[in-house]
C-alpha cells in the first residue's frame, strides 16, 4: 500500500480553507443515523467527543479510568501556544509555524503544521468561552508567557496546571452532549482491539475493567485518542495507566505505526531517587522563564558536593557553570527541550552532576526571588515549587532545584494523513497518538495546542467527508469479523491468565525500561541498538514463559490489565529500536552518536532520511516492513537548527 | 522517621472488600524495608509486588497520575483521607511522614454514594452525574467571539481558579459525618457563575446539579468544615455559602424553577 498524504494542493496558507471547501458534508438531518466511537477522553478524546456531538452525530466514548476528567492531559502544567500576538511582539501564524517546524528539526509535514498553528487562535477563544479561567492582568485581559524554542510570548496558562483547566473545559463539553443523550460514556473500560472488515475499521473490543465482560461496539468510524508511548521507558512523566495497547492492537490489525523512535526527554524532571520509583514527576518547563541551569564547574567541585563536603551556597559564583546561557546566549535557558537535555546529559557524563547518584544538574531561582522578591515567584510557580517540596524535602525558595532529563511525550505514533486517518479507513488516530505535528522533537505548550487543535477544529470537518462517503447505512456487530476478533481477545487474555511463573509484570516493565533508557534514550549507537535488539527478544521470549499473572478475568484485575500493556509495550520497544537503527541520523529527541556536528548539536541528513519512516505489521516475531513518505519542504528552508 | 538501617518496617491493616455485594473485613500484612523517600503508593507496591510472589491477590487501589492532580487515588489514611498531611493527595504522601514501627490503616472513602468497587477503590460517578447536570456553558464549538473581548478582572478571574482546581478525588465527602458533597459541587458551580460567561446559566445551573446532588444520596451540610482541612486543592467554605446564596436567590427570585434528574 502507498502512503498518500493527501496533502492538498496550492499554497500553504490556503490549504486548509480550500480543503475544508472541498471536502464533503454530511447533511443535518443523516448526522443523527451515524455512530462513532471515540477511545480516550483526554483533551484530543473529550474535544472530538463533545464537537462532533454537537454538529448531531451520535458518539460512543471510552476512557478506562473512572471519569473522563482524569486522562493524562490533566497533568501538564505550562501552556498552551497560539499565535494570537496579544503581546505585539511579532507573533503570526507563519512565526508559530515556522517555530514549530524549526523546533521539530524538520521532520514534520508543513501542511499539518501550518493549519496547526491556524487553528491555535480559535482554541484559545473555544477555552474562554467554556469558562476556563486562564491567568489574567491587571486590564482583564490574558497574560502570556515564554516558552523554549520561540522569542515571542505566546503561551496562555493556568497556573501550573493548565492541562487540567483545559480538559474540564472540554470535559464541561462532553458532559453537556452526555446529558443531551447524544453520548454515550463508558469509563473503566478499556478497548483492547479494533474490528477490520473489509479494508474498513467497524468497531472496537473493548474490556469493561469492573466485570472483565469483552463487549463488541460498531460504529461508521473509530477515532484512537489515546495518547502517547512514554510507558515503554518504565520511568516517564506519565501517569502510571497510560499505555499503547489501544494504538498498538491496531497496529497490528494494519494501521501503520510512524517515527516510534521519536521520544522526548524533558529537561527538567525530578531525579530518580531509587529502585523503588514507580513514575517521574515534571517541573514545568515555564520554570526556565525566571530558573537558571547550571552545575559545578569542576569534576572536583561536584565530587566534594556529592559528598557532602562542601554546601551548595559555598560554590562561589565563578566556579558555577551556567551552561545553556554559556552555550546558547541568545536562548539561554530557554533553548528546546532536545538541546537542554543532552547538555545536561553531557554535564553528567563529565562528572559534573549533583544529588546523591550524579544524575542531576541544578535548576536555580536565587536569582529571580532577589530580582521579583519570594511572592512573585510564588504566584508564578507556588504549585510547582510545593510539589518539588513533597517529593525532596527540600526547599526550593531557599535552594536550587535539582533536575534531570526524563522521558514526558511521544512524537511517533500511528500514521495519519492530513485528515488524520490512519491507512485503515475509517480509523483515525488524534493528539499525542497520531504522529503528524511535531517531528522529531515537540516544542513545550505545544501538545495541548494539537490535541484540541485535532478534537475542536480538523477531525469535525475531515471526518465528515468520509462519513458522507460511506453513506449512513446502520452499522452493527453481525458481521462475522466481529465475532472472530473478540474471540481472538479472549484467547489473547486466557493466554496472559495462564501465566503463573515467578516474575511480576512490573518487574519486566522495569526491565524493558532499562534496556530501552540505555540504548534508545538520550543517545543512541549502532552497537548499542543492536544489542538491545537482542535483550529485548529474550525478556520477550521470557516473559511468556515466566511472568506471573494472577486472578481471573471476571472481576477487578490490576494484573492482567498491566500484563497486557506490558506485553505490548515490549513489542513496541522492538520496533523502536528498528526504527532507531534504520534512521542514521540525529534529529531532534533521536540523537544517533554517529552523527554529530563538530559542536555535539544533532546532524541530519537530509539527502537521505527526510521522510517519515511508517512500520507495517507483518506478523508476530516477522521483521515489519518499511514504508518511507518522503517530506517535502516548500515553504522553509532546511537549515541546521541554531539556538547559539 | 526510619530505623538505624535507613528503612522502616511498618504493619498495615488494609480493608479488603470483593466487590460492592459482599462484606468486608480488615487484613493485616507488614511493609518490611520501607524507604522513608517512597510515596505512600510506592509501599503499597511494594506489599503488592510480594502478594503477587507469593501467589496471593494483590491489593486494589486506584491511582493514576502520581502527581496530585488526576484526582484518581483515594485512600483513607489512619482516619483522614489522603493521610496526615495538609493540602496533598494520597500519591503525594510520602513515607518519611510515618514512624519506623508504626501501624497504618488504611481504608476507602467511606458514603452510600460512593459505593466500595474493591478493596480501596470507590464508585465515584455520582460526581460526574452532578456536572451532567448542569456544570458547564452552554456553548458549542465555533462561533465564540475573540478571547479578549470578555475582559475579566484579575481578581475574579483569580477567584474562579481557586475553585476550578478541585480535582474531584471526593475527599470533602470521605472527610464529611455526613458524606456531604456540597464543597465539591459549589466549587464546580461557583467556578462558572463567577466568571461573566456563565451568568446565562447561572441560577438554572445552580438548582440542577442541587438537585442532582440530592438525587445521588449524599448527605446535607452543616457547616462543620471538615471538608475544607482536608481538601487536598484547599478549597474554601465561601464557595458553599455563595451557592447558597445562589440557590435561594434561584428559588426566591427567578421565575425558571428547573427539575431534572438524571438517573442513567
Amino acid at each position: 500500500m502507498s502512503l498518500d498524504s493527501k496533502i492538498p494542493q496550492g499554497p500553504l496558507a490556503e490549504k486548509w480553507s480550500k480543503h475544508k471547501f472541498n471536502l464533503k458534508l454530511v447533511n443535518p438531518a443523516n448526522k443523527r443515523k451515524y455512530n462513532v466511537i471515540v477511545v480516550g477522553t483526554g483533551l484530543a478524546g473529550a474535544s472530538a467527543a463533545a464537537s462532533l456531538a454537537e454538529l448531531g452525530y451520535n458518539v460512543t466514548a471510552f476512557c478506562f479510568q473512572d471519569s473522563p476528567r482524569r486522562a493524562h492531559s490533566i497533568a501538564a502544567q505550562g501552556g498552551i501556544n497560539a499565535a494570537k500576538n496579544y503581546r505585539n511582539d511579532g507573533d503570526s501564524v507563519y512565526r508559530l509555524f515556522y517555530d514549530t517546524i524549526k523546533g521539530g528539526d524538520y521532520r514534520a509535514r508543513e501542511a499539518n503544521v501550518y493549519r496547526l498553528a491556524e487553528v491555535s487562535v480559535n482554541i484559545i477563544d473555544q477555552c474562554v468561552a467554556q469558562g476556563v479561567p486562564f491567568a489574567r492582568e491587571y486590564g482583564g485581559l490574558l497574560d502570556n508567557r515564554s516558552f523554549g524554542g520561540a522569542q515571542v510570548s505566546r503561551t496562555f496558562y493556568a497556573r501550573g496546571q493548565t492541562g487540567q483547566q483545559l480538559l474540564l473545559g472540554a470535559f464541561s463539553a462532553l458532559n453537556r452532549q452526555i446529558h443531551e443523550g447524544k453520548v454515550k460514556m463508558y469509563t473503566r473500560t478499556e478497548m483492547l482491539d479494533v474490528v477490520v472488515a473489509d479494508g474498513q475499521a467497524k468497531g472496537i473490543i473493548t474490556r469493561n475493567l469492573k466485570t472483565g465482560a469483552i463487549e463488541t461496539h460498531a460504529g461508521h468510524a473509530v477515532l484512537l485518542a489515546t495518547g502517547g508511548y512514554s510507558n515503554v521507558f518504565f520511568l516517564s512523566t506519565n501517569a502510571i495507566g497510560s499505555n499503547v495497547t489501544a494504538a498498538w492492537r491496531a497496529h497490528k490489525r494494519g494501521a501503520y505505526f510512524a517515527n516510534p523512535c521519536y521520544t522526548q526527554i524533558h529537561p527538567t524532571c525530578i531525579p530518580v531517587s531509587g529502585d523503588h520509583q514507580s513514575k517521574l514527576t515534571l517541573m514545568s518547563e515555564s520554570l526556565r522563564n525566571d530558573g537558571r541551569v547550571w552545575a559545578p564547574k569542576t569534576v572536583e567541585i561536584a565530587q566534594k558536593l556529592r559528598k557532602g563536603e562542601i554546601k551548595i551556597d559555598q560554590i562561589k559564583e565563578e566556579d558555577r557553570d551556567y551552561f545553556l546561557e554559556r552555550k546558547y546566549p541568545s536562548f539561554g535557558n530557554l533553548v528546546p527541550r532536545d538541546v537542554a537535555s543532552r547538555n545536561a546529559k553531557e554535564v553528567a557524563d563529565e562528572g559534573r552532576g549533583v544529588g546523591s547518584s550524579g544524575l542531576a544538574v541544578y535548576l536555580d531561582f536565587a536569582e529571580s526571588i532577589s530580582r521579583l522578591g519570594e511572592d512573585t515567584v510564588r504566584a508564578k510557580y507556588g504549585n510547582l515549587f510545593d510539589m518539588y517540596y513533597q517529593i525532596t524535602d527540600e526547599n526550593p525558595y531557599k535552594q536550587p532545584m535539582r533536575i534531570y532529563p526524563a522521558v514526558h511525550y511521544t512524537m511517533g505514533g500511528l500514521w495519519v494523513d492530513y485528515n488524520l486517518s490512519t491507512n485503515i479507513q475509517g480509523l483515525y488516530a488524534l493528539g499525542e497518538a497520531n504522529f503528524s505535528d511535531h517531528g522529531a522533537n515537540r516544542l513545550g505548550a505545544s501538545a495541548l495546542m494539537q490535541g484540541l487543535a485535532d478534537g475542536y477544529f480538523v477531525i469535525p470537518y475531515t471526518l465528515g467527508d468520509y462519513l458522507a462517503t460511506i453513506g449512513p447505512k446502520p452499522v452493527d456487530t453481525s458481521h462475522p469479523a466481529f465475532a472472530q476478533t473478540k474471540k481472538d481477545v479472549e484467547a489473547y487474555i486466557a493466554k496472559l491468565l495462564s501465566l503463573r511463573g515467578n516474575k511480576t509484570v512490573v518487574e519486566y516493565h522495569r526491565e524493558l525500561g532499562h534496556i530501552i533508557w540505555e540504548y534508545c534514550g538520550m543517545a543512541r549507537s549502532e552497537e548499542g541498538l543492536i544489542k538491545a535488539r537482542g535483550l529485548i527478544q529474550a525478556l520477550k521470549d521470557d516473559f511468556w514463559k515466566n511472568a506471573i499473572v494472577m486472578g481471573e478475568n471476571e472481576e477487578i484485575n490490576a494484573s492482567l490489565e498491566r500484563a497486557g500493556r506490558v506485553a505490548d509495550f515490549i513489542e513496541l520497544g522492538a520496533l523502536m529500536i528498528e526504527d532507531a537503527l534504520d534512521r542514521r541520523e540525529s534529529c531532534g529527541g533521536h540523537f544517533r552518536l554517529e552523527s554529530q556536528t563538530p559542536e555535539g548539536e544533532a546532524l541530519r541528513d537530509d539527502d537521505n532520511f527526510a521522510y517519515v519512516a511508517a512500520w507495517e505489521y507483518t506478523g508476530d516475531n516477522q521483521p515489519e516492513v518499511l514504508h518511507k513518505e518522503d517530506l517535502v519542504y516548500e515553504n522553509v528552508k532546511l537549515t541546521q537548527r541554531s539556538y547559539k | 522517621m526510619s530505623n538505624a538501617n535507613g528503612t522502616m518496617n511498618l504493619t498495615l491493616k488494609v480493608w479488603r472488600q470483593k466487590n460492592a455485594q459482599t462484606d468486608g473485613k480488615f487484613v493485616t500484612y507488614k511493609a518490611e524495608n520501607i524507604s522513608p523517600d517512597m510515596s505512600f503508593l510506592e509501599m503499597l507496591d511494594v506489599v503488592n509486588e510480594s502478594l503477587i510472589h507469593a501467589k496471593g491477590e494483590p491489593i486494589h487501589f486506584d491511582h493514576d497520575c502520581r502527581e496530585g492532580i488526576c484526582g484518581m487515588c483515594s485512600l483513607y489514611i489512619n482516619g483522614r483521607p489522603h493521610g496526615p498531611k495538609r493540602a496533598i493527595t494520597t500519591c503525594q504522601l510520602h513515607m518519611r511522614s510515618f514512624t519506623d514501627g508504626e501501624t497504618i490503616t488504611i481504608e476507602p472513602w467511606r458514603a452510600a454514594a460512593f459505593p466500595v468497587v474493591k478493596d480501596l477503590a470507590v464508585d465515584r460517578s455520582a460526581f460526574d452525574r452532578i456536572q451532567q447536570a448542569g456544570g458547564y456553558i452552554s456553548v458549542n464549538t465555533g462561533g465564540v467571539p475573540d478571547a479578549n473581548e470578555i475582559p475579566i478582572p484579575k481578581v475574579i478571574a483569580d477567584e474562579a481558579f481557586n475553585s476550578a482546581t478541585c480535582i474531584q478525588c471526593g475527599a470533602c465527602v470521605a472527610a464529611c459525618k455526613n458524606a456531604s458533597a456540597m464543597l465539591f459541587v459549589s466549587a464546580k458551580i461557583n467556578q462558572l457563575a463567577l466568571l461573566p460567561q456563565g451568568q446565562p446559566e447561572r441560577y438554572r445551573r445552580v438548582q440542577t446539579m442541587v438537585a442532582q446532588m440530592d438525587h445521588e444520596g449524599f448527605g446535607s451540610c452543616t457547616n462543620t468544615g471538615a471538608c475544607e482541612a482536608e481538601c487536598p486543592k484547599e478549597i474554601t467554605l465561601t464557595n458553599i455559602a455563595r451557592m447558597n446564596f445562589d440557590f435561594f436567590s434561584a428559588k426566591l427570585f427567578r421565575e425558571e424553577e428547573v427539575q431534572e434528574i438524571d438517573n442513567n
